[in-house]
């Protein structure tokens, strides 16, 4: 696994359309603020409790991170609001990557800007065809994303220049390697 | 080449003679605005990456506007607004409104143009979604994430992609009853709450000339609903006129060039448009009123940066007066000055406090967001239950309002102030 396009192994966890920022982490704990370490955790502790009750448990009660690695959306996920605890609760949650059908603009400029997140867009939408807690492996740099059980291989379109921003951990430390702002 | 109002003031604020759609230009930002919510998390990202001791790019370019969390008892909403003050005193900075004293102002998306910070062919950046409003002005305004705004704050750079435009040419003149509210609702449910996604919104047409600022403001907030990167008007004699009274500051406005070339263009004739609601949960569900009369409320909420301004206060009072609201009616003034018309200006003699109270509407609340985002439990109007609310609001989403059992419609302010009357969605001109 390289730095730059790792394969990111474990469970997804499945939601529809419209996954917008209040579902992923509610107004009320938008008074934690994610660049004081503890404050970050406790976002993670949070990450999709705004989703309908109906939904499995996200972050099991009583822990700071989810057991599932992955999200797997349709349309427009993270529309509403530039809240940056978005990403950054999943981040903080274990989430390694989002896979969705299309993203909302402020959403997926945060998950690399933070480099909490890979922002996938798969080609298909997996949101029907995946179950929360099918386990699988995606594999940033060749683009797919393999169903253990079934062994089915579901494409992604390309990550693009976003890649290596996340890959160096967000638009600082990328800036910094680039050489486009000083290094501290 | 012809450009759109957008790629001219990317193109002017990034030096170059000409940018296009999908261009990545580093621009320049004339301001970076923040907020309580966002702030605290901004000037970490700024510290942890520029060093304890660095200073902002530019003074006068940072504008913070606590706004969000304010008269709640929650501890760290206060820590945060501590934040914001230790890091403005260090920083020496001078466009502050600190709550609890006499420069406090309230929601931020109101209070920023209201203070002179808007200035048409500009360009603003702020860590909140609804900076679009902004572009109602003629300036380039986006919403955008800490991490961003921490650069914007060392830098006074951003790089970003020249969005594709959308353009709405807005014909005609609006029926006595439908207002602003009831264009951007129709607009959002014609193209989907991601139908402008990366995209500009702009709105021209002769009807323009009809809206008045906080008109264009109510349209261009609401551009993130459809997913839009920015929404924008190009300044006219309306625009001058508000932006000269409140500020001396030098700009340019910029418009776009005739034919200027979009991904798709749209007409409105505004005088066929209906009073409207949008249904639970989602801004593009959109539904005329009338046809939704047998939906029971249990509460009216007027307020926010879409409908908590002066304006929107006096459609909700041309209602009201002499009549009595049947369900709880909570008012918010989007800010102090917004608060202070409502003493000030009258109709048929009576102050809009005065016709309010009459009406049996709940105590006025002071400015601020409020109930708008939920925000913590002890929040003025938070839904705590399973509310069926109308609200002059920008998004119904669930749980966005407090309760994820709670249904919101948003409205115009003439339809929540009718429909709080009556205690069921209702169409306003049977009032005026
Ligand atoms: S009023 Fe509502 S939408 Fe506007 S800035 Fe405040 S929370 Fe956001």
């Amino acid at each position: 696994m390289s730095e730059a396009s790792p394969v990111i192994e474990g469970k997804v966890y499945v939601v529809d359309d419209n996954i917008d920022t209040d579902q992923i982490i509610p107004a009320q704990y938008l008074n934690l603020v994610p660049t004081i370490p503890e404050e970050y955790r406790k976002l993670g502790s949070y990450a999709m409790i705004g989703l309908p009750s109906d939904f499995p448990a996200f972050v099991a009660e009583g822990s700071l991170q989810s057991d599932y690695v992955i999200v797997v959306a349709g349309r427009n996920f993270g529309c509403g609001s530039s809240r940056e605890h978005a990403p950054i609760a999943l981040g903080a949650a274990g989430i390694k990557a989002v896979v969705a059908e299309s993203y909302a603009r402020i959403f997926f400029r945060n998950c690399v800007a933070t480099g909490e997140i890979y922002p996938v867009e798969s080609t298909t939408r997996l949101c029907d065809v995946l179950h929360t807690g099918d386990e699988v492996s995606l594999d940033i740099g060749s683009g797919t994303m393999t169903v253990q059980k079934s062994g089915d291989i579901h494409t992604m379109k390309p990550v693009g220049d976003v890649g290596p921003v996340v890959a160096a951990g967000g638009i600082f430390p990328y800036a910094r390697k680039a050489g486009m702002i000083k290094a501290l | 080449m012809s450009m759109t109002i957008t790629e001219k003031i990317l193109a002017r604020a990034s030096g170059r003679d000409h940018v296009k759609p999908g261009d990545n230009i580093w621009v320049n930002a004339d301001i970076l605005m923040t907020h309580d919510v966002c702030g605290p998390g901004t000037i970490g990202v700024f510290k942890r990456e520029f060093g304890q001791d660095a200073k902002v790019w530019s003074k006068e370019g940072v504008v913070i506007i606590p706004d969000h969390y304010i008269f709640t008892k929650d501890v760290k909403a206060h820590r945060n607004i501590d934040i914001l003050r230790e890091f403005v005193k260090e920083q020496d900075l001078p466009y502050y409104y600190d709550p609890g004293t006499a420069n406090y102002k309230g929601v931020c998306h109101i209070a920023l143009p209201q203070e002179g910070h808007v200035r048409p062919g500009e360009v603003i950046f702020g860590t909140d979604s609804h900076t679009c409003t902004h572009g109602a002005l003629g300036a380039f305004a986006t919403g955008i994430g800490n991490t961003d705004a921490g650069f914007v704050m060392g830098t006074g750079k951003l790089l970003i992609k020249v969005p594709e435009t959308l353009r709405f040419t807005l014909n005609g003149k609006l029926p006595k009853g439908v207002v602003a509210k009831d264009i951007i609702l129709c607009a959002i449910g014609d193209i989907g709450v991601d139908g402008a996604t990366y995209c500009a919104m702009e709105f021209d047409g002769d009807g323009i000339a009809h809206l008045t600022v906080e008109d264009r403001m109510t349209i261009c907030n609401m551009a993130i609903e459809a997913g839009g990167k920015n929404g924008i008007i190009a300044a006219d004699e309306v625009t001058m006129a508000y932006v000269r009274k409140r500020t001396n500051k030098p700009f340019t406005p910029l418009a776009s060039d005739p034919g200027s070339a979009v991904k798709e263009a749209r007409t409105y004739d505004l005088s066929k448009m209906v009073p409207c609601v949008a249904e639970p949960n989602l801004p593009d569900k959109y539904a005329v009123a009338a046809d939704r009369a047998d939906v029971k409320l249990t509460r009216a909420y007027i307020g926010s940066c879409t409908g908590g301004k002066i304006s929107d206060f006096i459609m909700a009072a041309q209602i009201m007066n002499g009549r009595k609201v049947s369900i709880d009616t909570f008012l918010v003034p989007a800010t102090q000055e917004v608060a202070e018309g409502l003493m000030s200006e009258h109709i048929d003699g009576k102050s809009l406090v005065e016709i309010f109270a009459d009406a049996g509407c709940l105590d006025i609340a002071p400015p601020s967001c409020a109930a708008c985002l939920g925000g913590p439990l002890d929040t003025f109007g938070r839904a705590q239950t399973d509310e069926v609310v109308i609200s002059t609001t920008n998004r119904n989403f669930i749980g966005r309002m407090g309760s994820k059992q709670a249904q919101i419609y948003l409205a115009s302010p003439y339809t929540c102030a009718a429909s709080a009357v009556t205690g069921y969605i209702t169409d306003p001109c049977q009032f005026l």
